[in-house]
């Protein structure tokens, strides 16, 4: 097996709170292969964009890294690249877009110049050459008539369009890894089933890997490869998406895919998760999904679970597959 | 239509509601967002009514005019049989108590500044119900049992709560002046799954319990899926096919509801959903299409529906706006 | 005619002690003024020095007959008149801080090293003059303020939120008044209505409402689309309970740090006015305009305006500070950080 694009080990990210810092992402491990869409699903307060933050070294101020963590993408240890390298990697070796395009694009400049801007920063081409470059790509995202809309202003365009042109953004370098945060939600059903297409279509075509972060496991059966669910800043579930949406062992994963509406559900209660998510600082000790769990029992308040493998590729932090914990 | 049904709770009839769009130097009026266009629409006692549809097709307008947060432009909205729209201001104040709403961001629909007592107990003020100040945080503490949430917090603030909690309380407020009906403006749209799931079942709870009708605008076509009876889908401020649930999604018949099906993301790992059907963009509605206002996106469409209007096809159990429908049920009637 | 200010003082404290309760019964604004006082203790007190003397100023009484002597008689004396005993503890002119003998001549004073900041050209003591001036700049700042603020709220508010003809006439008048030089306006006006308190204090009123009016009404155009108000609409609410428990509840920390903002300003154009010799009598700018030819002499007579500018100084100063800290403590953003 070949060494992995991305390797993320021990990630841990934390903001200063009153009563000392606080984790919002907790030794955190995952990897992505090269072409492979790695979704990373969660609802909010997971940790899941910070942990995509991070990946990139953006995570705002005053939050930061904590040293133990390791981010090694191609080889190289991300988080102890300088400024400059670290620049360079972003943009040319990973992409990154957002879940808004309304706000993530420069409303005073034309979109063209926007993604030449990504391109001249990044090669010596000359004005003309980034120009086609420029309008190639605007073709590889599927903008029709791209000479045109090469100068439109970003408020003439509608918000799938948008996303279509931060993904073109991203994609200008070519870049191995693509880092997508919720980037559908914020548009219409019939557009984000285009754009979904699109990252399919685009990883396919051109051998990039891509990390989505959604919270939408619909989006997740369209586009990825393998899924990790993310729980109160931990991976607590990981596999293939057939075994994930198939055979989810971890009970959160279980409890979400089951208290999704379904055709079937209809004239019965949908099965709910009782509780609510914890806030970062007031996770629950052991195993933080505990008291929500309908299966928690004896070592759960107080041990924390470990990564139990299920099969080569799927894996859950759980004391119920953990042979030498139960009864 | 313009047969008003017996027993009908609400009736709308010819809503349009424009907005003037204002450009030059002088804002002068150069045209207007036909946010509604002529909307007929008519919901049951006991029904939950799905209004679905993109963003720009009217459906949070049409709940907006119900209501009077926003007048309409034209047409008539009938409940029980009187004519909202031709009220006065203060005698549609009586009607107000009927038709409440719930909105998609509970963090913005809650004032900051009021506890929630207070926030629950603002229509039992406006409407005086409740003898005193006692009475009424007695209601209120009995409303916020029947949401699941513990009376002993009605002192805390909205921030205080989580997204899923102050929802509650939004919905809390809105049954504490009995109304008959209730619009849940993308009610659950905000929340996280598990949350949805829990707003979802206390909603049918609240409306077994409580008699209620939901006129439910929303875009999540799996929600609809598993809560609606009927569904009314709506494209650039125009309904296009109306009818009950399980035949919209068994066998749609407008080319849009066709393709607003095809796009919802399917959870079964072994079939990802077809290519999607719908092309292009959602355009603006400030400048929509001439005659059927679907057909530059329509994959069947005819050289006639960029010119005319789509005809009003009656069936049954709906109605679809096409000019497709209305030859496949010729073509079903000549064949029998 | 003294008697006013007393009677005034009495209101001040009565309507401070029901605002304090008010607030101590309002958790929103008991928190925010403790967070307040934990920042900002040093500037806080400063401020509480002023209104001290300021205070202090404004209550006065008349001796009777039988204790009165002949300077005193038949005038109404100050507690800080009282401590200084100003009648008597004057010298012929102009003294150095601290100094026993006269400035021009070299007489021996009446009372030697007695004068901290020295004596003015009236031979009054420096330092009694600028702790008079407390009271005339507080008052500047905050009678006018109190003023203005409510008027500028009814006009802000309905303009905001009832919008159209009642928006434009009162945006009509803000664009005026906007329009005519802030200066030449006051001067204009107090041209008009004569010098003396309460002229200037209207003329400031006039010339500083839009300020106010401009931000509570663009506030309120925001607060109208809030989703909370189209619920109270649905709810039944009427339209005036919306802009009581509504609106103005949620500009008030606004128009509080607009206030204070605004104090120092009206305090320094009170200094501009006196320059101009249209201001308060005992005013600091009085004696920082009295400053203009003193500094031209040679050896340069500084303590005059040393007092007023040093006293000035640190009350903007403090008032700046604690604006500052309200405005972050109150704004939600940065609220949320600090839990």
């Amino acid at each position: 097996m070949s060494a992995p694009l991305l390797s993320v080990e021990n990630l841990s990210v934390a903001f200063p709170g009153e009563a000392g810092p606080v984790r919002v992402v907790d030794r955190l491990t995952l990897s992505i292969a090269t072409g492979e869409t790695l979704a990373l699903v969660g609802e909010s307060g997971s940790g899941k964009s910070m942990t995509a933050l991070a990946i990139m070294r953006l995570v705002p101020k005053p939050g930061r890294i904590e040293p133990e963590a390791r981010v090694g993408f191609e080889g190289r240890e991300l988080l102890s690249l300088s400024v400059p390298d670290m620049r360079a990697v972003r943009g040319a070796g990973i992409g990154m877009i957002f879940q808004e395009p309304m706000t993530s694009l420069n409303p005073v400049t034309t979109v063209g110049d926007q993604v030449l801007e990504a391109i001249e920063l990044h090669t010596g081409l000359s004005r003309g050459e980034a120009r086609s470059r420029v309008i190639e790509l605007f073709g590889l995202v599927g903008i029709p008539d791209a000479k045109r809309r090469f100068g439109a202003y970003p408020h003439q365009l509608s918000g799938g369009l948008k996303q279509r042109v931060m993904i073109a953004m991203a994609m200008a370098m070519r870049p191995r890894l693509l880092i997508a945060d919720e980037p559908t939600t914020a548009l219409d059903a019939t557009i984000r089933a285009q754009i979904l297409e699109l990252l399919r279509d685009l990883s396919a075509k051109t051998g990039t890997a891509v990390l989505l972060i959604t919270h939408d496991f619909g989006v997740v059966n369209e586009v990825a490869d393998r899924v990790a669910v993310m729980y109160a800043g931990q991976v607590v579930e990981e596999g293939t998406r057939a075994e994930l949406l198939g055979r989810p062992r971890h009970p959160y994963t279980q409890g979400l895919l089951r208290s999704i509406p379904k055709a079937e559900a209809r004239g019965h209660r949908l099965e709910e998760i009782k509780g609510a998510v914890p806030r970062p600082g007031h996770w629950p000790s052991g195993c933080r999904f505990h008291p929500r769990c309908s299966h928690a029992f004896q070592p759960c308040p107080s041990v924390a679970p470990k990564r139990t493998a299920v099969s080569a590729s799927q894996a859950a932090c759980c004391h119920l597959l953990d042979r030498s914990v139960r009864p | 239509m313009t047969i008003l049904s017996a027993d009908a709770l609400l009736e709308i009839r010819g809503l349009r509601a424009l907005f003037p769009i204002r450009s030059g130097v002088l804002r002068r009026v150069s045209g207007h967002v036909h946010a509604v266009d002529g909307v007929d629409l008519t919901i049951f006692p006991g029904e939950t009514l799905a209004l679905v549809g993109e963003s720009g097709c009217g459906k949070t307008t049409v709940g907006r005019s119900i209501l009077r947060l926003i007048e309409p432009t034209g047409g008539n909205i009938w409940f029980r049989g009187v004519d909202l729209t031709s009220l006065p201001v203060d005698a549609f104040h009586a009607y107000r108590r009927q038709i409440q709403i719930v909105m998609q961001d509970p963090g913005s629909a809650l004032d900051p500044r009021f506890s929630v007592r207070d926030a629950i107990a603002e229509g039992l003020e406006a409407f005086a119900i409740g003898a005193d100040y006692e009475e009424r945080s007695k209601r209120v503490a009995e409303l916020m049992g029947s949401v699941s949430l513990d009376p002993e917090a009605m002192w805390r603030f909205p921030h205080e709560f989580s997204g899923g909690q102050r929802q509650r309380i939004c919905i809390a407020r809105a049954l504490a002046v009995d109304p008959t009906l209730l619009i849940c403006d993308e009610a659950t749209s905000a929340l996280d799954v598990s949350i949805q799931a829990q707003i979802l079942n206390l909603l049918a709870d609240l409306q077994a319990a409580r008699k209620l009708t939901y006129l439910f605008i929303t875009h999540d076509l799996g929600v609809v899926r598993y809560f609606a009876t009927r569904v009314a889908v709506m494209y650039l401020g125009r309904i296009v096919e109306t009818g009950p649930t399980e035949r919209i999604f068994a066998a749609p018949r407008h080319p849009y509801t066709k393709a607003l099906l095809a796009s919802i993301p399917s959870l079964d790992p072994g079939r990802r959903s077809t290519r999607p059907a719908a092309l292009g963009d959602v355009p603006s509605p400030e400048r929509p299409p001439p005659g059927c206002h679907y057909h530059p996106r329509c994959s069947v469409r005819l050289e006639s529906c960029s010119r005319e209007d789509p005809p009003l096809v009656d069936f049954t159990d709906g109605i679809c706006r096409c000019v497709l429908a209305g030859a496949e049920r010729e073509a079903k009637a000549n064949a029998a | 005619m003294h008697w006013i200010s007393d009677i005034v003082v009495v209101l001040l404290v009565l309507a401070a002690i029901g605002l304090w309760r008010y607030a101590a019964h309002d958790r929103f604004w008991r928190e925010n003024a403790i967070e307040l006082w934990r920042r900002r203790r040093l500037a806080i007190a400063v401020v509480g020095v002023y209104l001290l003397i300021a205070l202090m100023d404004s209550i006065s009484w008349v001796d009777p007959a039988g204790e009165a002597n002949a300077l005193t008689s038949g005038k109404a004396r100050t507690i800080l008149d009282r401590s200084f005993q100003p009648e008597t503890f004057t010298e012929a002119s102009y003294s150095a801080p601290l100094a026993s003998v006269a400035f021009y001549g070299g007489q021996p004073l009446l009372h030697p090293g007695a004068h901290l900041l020295g004596t003015d050209l009236l031979g009054r003591d420096v330092v009694y003059r600028t702790l008079k001036g407390a009271r005339v700049a507080l008052l500047i700042g905050g009678l006018t303020s109190l003023v203005v603020i409510p008027i500028a709220l009814l006009f802000g508010v309905t303009a905001g939120y009832f919008g159209r003809r009642i928006d434009d006439a009162v945006f009509f008048a803000m664009t005026v008044l906007a329009s005519v030089p802030t200066l030449l306006l006051l001067i204009a006006l107090i041209m008009a209505l004569g010098k003396g308190t309460v002229q200037v204090c209207v003329a400031l009123g006039v010339t500083g409402w839009v300020h106010f009016c401009r931000i509570a009404r663009g506030e309120t155009l925001k607060l109208r689309e809030a989703d909370f108000v189209a619920a109270a609409r649905v709810l039944g609410v009427r339209e005036g309970t919306i802009i009581r428990r509504h609106i103005l509840p949620n500009i008030a920390h606004l128009i509080i740090v607009a206030f204070a903002l605004s104090f120092t300003a009206l305090v320094l154009s009170e200094t501009i006015l006196s320059y101009l010799g249209i201001g308060l009598d005992g005013s600091w700018g009085q004696m920082i305009d009295q400053a203009r030819n003193e500094l031209s002499r040679t050896p340069v007579i500084w303590w005059n305006l040393a007092g007023a500018s040093i006293a000035l100084f640190t009350l903007v100063l403090a008032v700046n500070i604690i604006a500052d800290a309200m405005r972050d403590i109150i704004d939600p953003r940065t609220r949320r950080e600090r839990r």
